[in-house]
């Protein structure tokens, strides 16, 4: 089969390190770019269109354009927190098919563990003159409390339980095991999940991502420049978009923003869950994974857990493979944003280039998915469907 | 575990929000009344979310609601209660559960509105489960 494609990813890079304490911010983003042009083959002067958000330093785009020295036509700094380069993949496909640009260089880098970042633990304050900001920041809410939240309530109204969330872990465990750049590559079992130090009921230690430096780019590509590039490239084939937030106190903490942005990118894709051999699932936490699955269409709202659960994530064993690079919650959540190394992984999955150990075999449609912001409050759902260049 | 009384930060309070911290001062919860669709809102604002229409008022909350979610952020120094409360009105509200034992907290619970002090000597809204 032969799928029509508006665009394709490729090149791909995911910086080694997970503790970058004698490099800068910008430093980062140029050694990713540099990593992902590489990859496909091009060089920065192919690049004439740049996508970053908020994690690149000074103005932005226009620091980092500076830094790199890009002559570009085109720059998007769309900020939609972890998922914005998800975001971004679909605004590169449709930056290309209008002629905006041709080959579209998306990076994200930061070092929150080099600066000591109370990543989870503390009140993040997004700036005074946030609207929300003072009716929410005195509170108390963490990136940790706020999901725990939505955990809760999901708990609550469909009966999941501690035991299946933990599965999530445990499957992330198996496969990071396998990556030698992963944080934490010892395999898990639901027991040491539900037994380690609780944070905020009802997630515990290892209910939670890891936290890291480093980052990651994505080279788009024109099917013309594709077709120059061997066979690598992988197809565009659908993204969505959404957005969720509070409502004006109407607060449902049971679903995300991937209930709308995953049909956006299934009805572009013309394709369905069932069609996926492999899925990249954003993993701050075992809820947001849980929760994504089922507003993505993978099964029922509220039958999360029991899907889960019994290793059915893990590659080999299960019946839908999920971040078989130990996804966030084991390998790497480059300064907590984990959108990136979401379509990263499944590009290697689309060229039987991930590890042989999880490597799903004849692997030809994947989905990735960014959530970004937080699932207690405000946040940024993007998908994008993806196919190999047999698709 | 039980809560702990704690004296919180500050709010920052944009221009807006002024006469909210003015009305928590005389023990009112303000939320905000759509006058054109009728609908209320959390957190008020000059204007509807839901209609656009700038004929909105704030009105104080009966103080009455029940816990939607929570959590007891245990790996905090002083541990406490995050929570979102849907007040009888119809909006759910972000807040701290205190004087109460962590333990014996439930989503469905009724709670009632009280105040905690800030640094600053400014009335900040939680609650506290209801009697009975």
């Amino acid at each position: 089969m032969s799928r029509n494609s508006k665009a394709y990813i490729a090149g791909v890079y995911e910086h080694p390190t997970r503790h970058a304490a004698d490099k800068s911010i910008a430093q980062l983003h140029a050694e990713v770019a540099k990593g992902a042009l590489a990859d496909a083959g091009l060089t920065k002067d192919d690049v004439d269109g740049y996508f970053c958000a908020g994690d690149a330093p000074g103005l932005g785009g226009l620091t980092m354009a500076e830094y790199m020295g890009l002559d570009v036509k085109h720059i998007d700094t769309t900020e939609t927190g972890g998922s914005s380069y998800v975001v971004h993949v679909g605004h590169a496909v449709e930056a290309i098919a209008a002629g905006q640009c041709s080959v579209a260089l998306i990076t994200l880098a930061g070092r929150p563990k080099a600066e000591g970042m109370a990543t989870g633990t503390k009140p993040r304050n997004y700036g005074d003159t946030s609207p929300d900001v003072g009716f929410e920041l005195v509170y108390g809410p963490t990136v940790v409390n706020m999901y725990a939240m939505a955990a809760m309530r999901h708990m609550h109204e469909y009966g999941t339980t501690s035991e299946q969330l933990a599965w999530i872990k445990v499957a992330a465990s198996h496969h990071a095991q396998h990556n030698e750049h992963a944080v934490l590559r010892d395999v898990v079992t639901v027991e040491d999940v539900v037994n380690s130090p609780m944070i905020s009921d009802p997630l515990h230690r290892l209910d939670c991502c890891v936290i890291s430096d480093g980052g990651g780019a994505l080279v788009v590509v024109s099917p013309e420049i594709a077709a120059g590039l061997g066979d690598r490239s992988v197809k565009v084939l659908g993204h969505g978009e959404a957005i969720k937030h509070l409502q004006g106190g109407q607060v449902d903490l049971t679903y995300t923003g991937a209930r709308w942005s995953g049909p956006r990118a299934f009805e572009r894709a013309k394709l369905t869950p069932a069609d996926m051999d492999y899925v990249s699932i954003y993993d701050s936490f075992t809820i947001t994974v849980l929760e994504t699955l089922e507003d993505l269409g993978f099964c029922e709202k509220g039958a999360g857990g029991a899907f889960v659960a019994d290793g059915n994530l893990i590659s080999g064993v299960g019946k839908l493979p999920f971040n078989t690079d130990g996804g966030g919650l084991c390998n790497n959540h480059p300064n907590n944003r984990g959108g990136m190394t979401k379509v990263i992984e499944a590009v290697r999955q689309l060229r039987h280039e991930a590890h042989p150990k999880v490597q799903v075999p004849d692997c030809t449609l994947a989905l990735a998915h960014g959530t970004g912001g937080s699932i207690g409050t405000r946040m940024g759902s993007a998908t994008v469907i993806l196919g190999g260049n047999d698709a | 575990m039980s809560a702990q009384q704690k004296t919180y930060v500050d709010p920052p309070a944009t221009v807006e929000a002024e006469r909210f911290w003015a009305a928590t001062a005389n023990g009112q919860l303000l939320i905000g009344h759509c006058n054109t669709c009728n609908a209320v809102h959390y957190y008020p604002r000059s204007l509807c979310p839901g209609c656009f229409s700038e004929d909105v008022d704030w009105v104080p909350s009966s103080g009455k609601g029940t816990i939607y979610s929570y959590s007891v952020m245990r790996r905090a120094p002083v541990p406490y209660a995050i929570a979102y409360v849907t007040l009888d009105e119809g909006v759910t509200v972000l807040t701290n559960l205190v004087d109460c034992d962590f333990d014996a907290l439930a989503i469905g619970q009724k709670v009632t509105l009280t105040f905690g002090d800030t640094e600053g000597g400014k009335a900040l809204p939680l609650f506290k489960p209801s009697d009975g």
